[in-house]
């Protein structure tokens, strides 16, 4: 039997993908585009929402849009119908994104449209509660969207999700009235127990109420980013 | 389903760690897994084998799991208690101002390699 050599290593399994992250967040910095990781589960209302935001930022910002899908295109689809550019990225079955699958998707987006600038790039990641919060994807701010039918207990049930956010959007009160077991006190309580610095934005993508206070908190987000 | 990408990049770092040694056969790596880390080992254990036969350096190589127990201590009346079994309130005085103290760790702990000259 052959010697073995043993070599320590004492590292996070997650701590080579957070090295490319911070690579990717300084690369970004450099292009001046502003990397916004949207995350939640499927069906929340990810692409209404994003939808809205195009419309309401499009006109001082150039936006650009990466969806991420295990399969096809239908986001891509609906987002190049506003007008703002959009890429479609496949997983291959993988349940998140990682900040090499993210460089991959920002070459691609900002080498379409022949490489004109990008104020705010938006990353639809695969919808799941879990998986994407472990992960750095290089992002400048997290955001998330939690739908009124899911229920208020979502944040006891999927910490590290909301944990990790900068601003979680309550979407869906257009239907408070069907699921009245919804309380937007204890979801608020529930979230802050996770996260105290957590911005808490209610909104309906469908009727559009609250998505000014969401624009605006993206704006601010973004300008701030960019005197830093 | 995240234990595929954690394989590859666990892959990522041993590669790295390989070429800084000159190193190009791995037999085995060893993590310490957290009974709470949300990793879990038979899935990990699936992805290893099959992301390991597409590499030369990982070819065969062993994958040794060590686990580490979830503890949770109470802050109100400092007892320690198995975090699985307990969750987040206190079983002792029922208090929620409680505190991981291990089981989240996601370490890559050590590689072993067949001693061979270096070619």
């Amino acid at each position: 039997m052959a010697d073995v050599r043993i070599l320590e290593v004492k590292e996070s399994v997650f701590a080579n993908n957070d090295r490319k992250a911070d690579e990717l967040r300084d690369d970004l910095k450099r292009r001046g585009t502003f990397l916004l990781n949207l995350m939640s589960s499927p069906g929340s209302g990810k692409t209404t929402t994003l939808t809205r935001t195009i419309e309401a930022l499009r006109d001082e910002l150039s936006i650009a849009v990466m969806e991420a899908d295990i399969d096809s295109d239908v986001d891509a689809r609906t987002i190049a119908g506003t007008g703002a550019r959009a890429i479609q990225l496949h997983t291959g079955g993988m349940c998140h994104l990682d900040a090499y699958m993210t460089e991959q998707g920002l070459d691609g987006l900002l080498a379409e449209g022949d490489g004109a600038p990008v104020d705010l790039a938006i990353l639809e990641n695969v919808g799941n509660l879990v998986c994407p919060a472990e992960f750095d994807t290089g992002a400048s701010a997290n955001a998330m969207i939690l739908s009124v039918p899911e229920g208020d207990d979502k944040p006891l049930k999927y910490p590290l999700m909301f944990s990790i956010c900068d601003v979680v959007l309550i979407n869906k009160i257009d239907a408070l009235p069907v699921f009245d077991t919804f309380s937007m006190e204890r979801v608020r309580e529930n979230i802050l127990m996770r996260n105290p610095e957590a911005t808490i934005i209610p909104i309906s993508a469908k009727t559009g109420e609250g998505i000014e206070a969401w624009a605006s908190w993206l704006r601010e987000r973004v300008a701030a980013w960019k005197r830093a | 389903m995240h234990e595929l990408g954690i394989v590859f990049h666990i892959i990522r770092s041993v590669e790295d760690v390989a070429r800084q040694n000159n190193i190009h056969r791995v037999s085995s790596v060893t993590l310490e897994l957290g009974e709470v880390s949300g990793i879990l080992p038979d899935y990990l254990a699936d992805c290893w084998r099959w992301a390991c036969d597409k590499k030369d350096l990982m070819r065969g190589a062993e994958l040794v799991v060590e686990e580490i127990p979830a503890i949770t201590r109470c802050e109100a009346c400092g007892a320690a208690y198995g975090t699985v079994e307990h969750g987040r309130i206190c079983p002792r005085c029922s208090s929620d101002r409680t505190y991981l103290l291990q089981g989240n760790e996601t370490l890559i702990k050590e590689i072993a390699t067949p001693d061979e000259e270096p070619v």
